[in-house]
């Protein structure tokens, strides 16, 4: 089984997905010529052309609104913003089209389509490179929220997106794009949306967490075990929907809950799990349910390490959690 | 370059220079065109500086503005110290000319307790207030409707402010610019979109971004003249900048500048151009280079030498020198400012996310400093 980056997993998924199904295109700025600011797309344009790997105009409202023309007309169209933080000229097209059509038109209208869009910290790149804003599109019903943390699930991922006849928002976790390694299957597979990853079993603390968080927690799991702490590692994979039964169960055999994300903590999709927690399962807790969040602050440049939760702050939280 | 068949005109100035000039047929005093000058080749030696600096590891990232220099300088020197600025991310050279000192530009770029954005923002991303340089974001295009509010405001208050607003061809695809000439048609707002087409956004040619014969042409459908100017002759830029400001001034409503230059540089410090145009490409831009044709002009015009060039240059270089050296020396960024400047008042939340990371950091005896650089 080859070994890659997430970010080839990506490439490797959309390459897949147009050789097999003619429906697939891709639009978005520097997506052809350049294969993308990342790369996500090197090579596409030379194999399948620039109609079906367009390089747009400037707008996200353009790219996003005539994709979901695509979608209507029965193509299965892979929008591409080049970071989350720009998504927001095509907000209006994202939760009042994109996510509706289904509904209002009683069924009679979808949109199948996927978004791609990088996301998250940890590369110094401002509030304009670095946010994430997942909580905005877990709360427009209608949509699909993905956030792969592995090469493996970011392919598998990707292709359950494509097959789906609902909209998706899928997140890339930037800071992994080189930095998360492992063996992906050259065949096509899916991994199901809907469906959280255990990326560690342990039964003393239970931590949820999803994107760039993952690594982070599992590390901190790592240093915890040496305290005798151990530490189970949920990596939630889909947001929306979400695994309430495996973090469920989980808390069920742990008793502790911490929750880790980078996106500021008022609002977050945090308070949404640690929500389903105390109303599921207040009576297996031990201690209080623990957030470990950004700060309430727009994303900074210079304090970039200051704002990022790393494993010293999930630690705290962990003994925190262990010594209430 | 196509001719628009609409109201864009191509200046008188944007003619090449016989070589010999007489002083008096320029159109601005002779201090005035050093001064030009001197910023053009201030903003040239620091998007040197700044690009070494970034490949240094000293600075995290840079945007040159290379080539741009003229449409930069030659459009600040038309403005009244009143005017309003609403800039893009590549705009150094109209912070230069204003009189931004040096430090104060560096101290952007490295984020430290120099910075007088507090280390908010990424390199180039200035807020000069006392220029009346607005603060930059990143956004394309953001900042063309916010000029056009400001330029009601001063209408309304009876002031007598043109608002200028700076972009790039790529955003003219931008929802902003669309609904910013719209307004400022409507409400016949005085206010001067620059236009700084420089051929490229990222890597996506102007061919990408409109069909249209030229981008100057857009402002007929808003119904307002669009202007198209040689961008790498800085005594067109001013005049044509000069010309729309003007207009506003009098109650004649807005103009569209297009100004026609190069960006000869790379996006940013984290771009490889090589990737997607031709170096002959680049190489027929060097040819008409912004600093060197105003260099001839000068020389011709028998006020700048050679020896005076030199001079020149090197003190530029020295400023920056020494701007960097006391921007290094500066302090840290305290991480209390962390949680500043999100509201007026710091609200209860903030203050104790504030403390908790104080005592975090007292636990953890001190802090490390950020380093890594942005891979793009
Ligand atoms: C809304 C938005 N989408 C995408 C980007 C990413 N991006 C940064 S600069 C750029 C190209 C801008 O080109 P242009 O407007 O011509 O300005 P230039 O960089 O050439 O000065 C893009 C796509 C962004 N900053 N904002
Ligand atoms: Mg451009």
């Amino acid at each position: 089984m080859p070994t890659m980056n997430l970010l080839q997993a990506v490439n490797v998924g959309l390459r897949e997905a147009m050789r097999s199904d003619d429906r697939v295109v891709l639009l978005g700025e520097d997506i052809g010529r350049r294969g993308g600011v990342f790369g996500a797309t090197e090579g596409l344009s030379k194999e399948f052309g620039a109609e079906r790997v367009i390089d747009t105009p400037l707008t996200e409202c353009g790219i996003v609104g005539s994709a979901i023309g695509m979608a209507l007309y029965g193509l299965r169209p892979i929008p591409e913003i080049q970071f989350l933080d720009f998504i927001y000229p095509a907000f209006d097209q994202i939760v009042s089209e994109m996510a509706k059509y289904r509904y209002r038109s009683g069924g009679q209208y979808t949109c199948p389509m996927v978004l791609r869009a990088p996301a998250g910290g940890g590369i110094k790149g401002g509030h304009y490179h670095s946010q994430s804003s997942e909580a905005y599109f877990a709360h427009t019903p209608g949509l699909v929220v993905l956030m792969p943390a592995t090469p493996f699930d970011a392919k598998g991922l990707l292709a359950s997106a494509i097959q789906g006849e609902d909209p998706v928002i899928f997140l890339e976790p930037k800071r992994l794009y080189r930095a998360a390694k492992g063996e992906v299957p050259e065949e096509r597979y899916t991994v199901p949306i809907g469906k959280a990853r255990v990326a560690r079993e342990g039964k003393n603390v239970t931590l949820v967490a999803w994107g760039a968080m993952v690594p982070v927690c599992e590390e901190a799991a790592g240093q915890a075990a040496e305290k005798g702490i151990d530490c189970e590692v949920i990596d939630l994979r889909s947001i929306v929907p979400l695994d309430a039964e495996t973090i469920l169960a989980s808390v069920a055999k742990t008793g502790r809950a911490v929750i880790v994300h980078e996106a500021p903590k008022t609002g977050g999709f945090g308070a949404e799990i640690s929500a389903l927690i105390a109303e599921k399962a207040i009576e297996y807790l031990e201690a209080p349910i623990a957030r470990v969040a950004g700060f309430d602050t727009p994303f900074p440049y210079t304090l970039e390490h200051i704002y990022m939760p790393d494993t010293r702050r999930v630690g705290k939280a962990i003994e925190g959690v262990i010594n209430f | 370059m196509t001719q628009t068949k609409t109201k864009a005109k191509t200046n008188r100035a944007v003619k090449e220079k016989k070589p010999s000039i007489k002083i008096d047929d320029l159109p601005l005093p002779k201090a005035d065109l050093l001064r030009i000058y001197r910023s053009m080749v201030l903003t040239r030696a620091l998007d040197e500086r700044g690009m070494m600096l970034q490949r240094q590891g000293r600075i995290g990232f840079f945007v040159p503005c290379i080539g741009q220099e003229a449409a930069q300088v030659g459009s600040a020197h038309a403005l009244t110290a009143r005017d309003w600025i609403f800039p893009s991310y590549r705009n150094t050279g109209t912070a230069i000319h204003r009189g931004v000192p040096m430090t104060e530009i560096i101290a952007n770029l490295y984020g430290n307790s120099l910075d007088l954005s507090k280390g908010r923002q990424m390199p180039n991303h200035f807020s000069f207030k006392s220029i009346h340089f607005v603060s930059i974001s990143s956004p394309i295009g953001t900042q063309i409707t916010q000029a056009v509010g400001a330029a009601m405001a001063a209408r309304y208050r009876k002031e007598n402010m043109v608002a200028i607003t700076d972009f790039g061809d790529g955003a003219t695809s931008s929802n902003d610019f669309h609904a910013g000439l719209n307004f400022a048609g409507v409400f016949k707002a005085p206010v001067v979109f620059l236009c700084q087409n420089n051929q490229w956004a990222i890597s996506q040619p102007l061919c990408d971004q409109t069909a249209s014969p030229t981008i100057a042409a857009k402002a007929e459908a808003y119904g307002f003249p669009g202007v198209r100017v040689d961008g790498n002759d800085v005594l067109a830029v001013w005049q044509a900048v000069k010309e729309a400001l003007d207009r506003a001034r009098a109650g004649g409503g807005p103009t569209l500048v297009e100004a026609v230059t190069y960006r000869m540089g790379p996006h940013s410090s984290s771009d490889n151009p090589k990737a997607y145009r031709k170096d002959a490409e680049v190489e027929s831009w060097k040819a008409k280079d912004p600093i060197d044709r105003f260099r001839r002009t000068l020389g011709d015009a028998g006020i700048l030498s050679e020896a005076d060039d030199k001079t020149l240059w090197e003190a530029a270089r020295q400023e920056i020198v020494q701007a960097v050296k006391t921007v290094e020396a500066g302090p840290a960024l305290p991480v209390e400012t962390l949680f500043e400047d999100v509201y007026v008042a710091m609200p209860k939340h903030l203050a104790e996310q504030q403390q908790a990371l104080r005592r975090e950091i007292e636990e953890r005896g001190g802090i490390r400093h950020g380093d890594g650089a942005f891979p793009l």
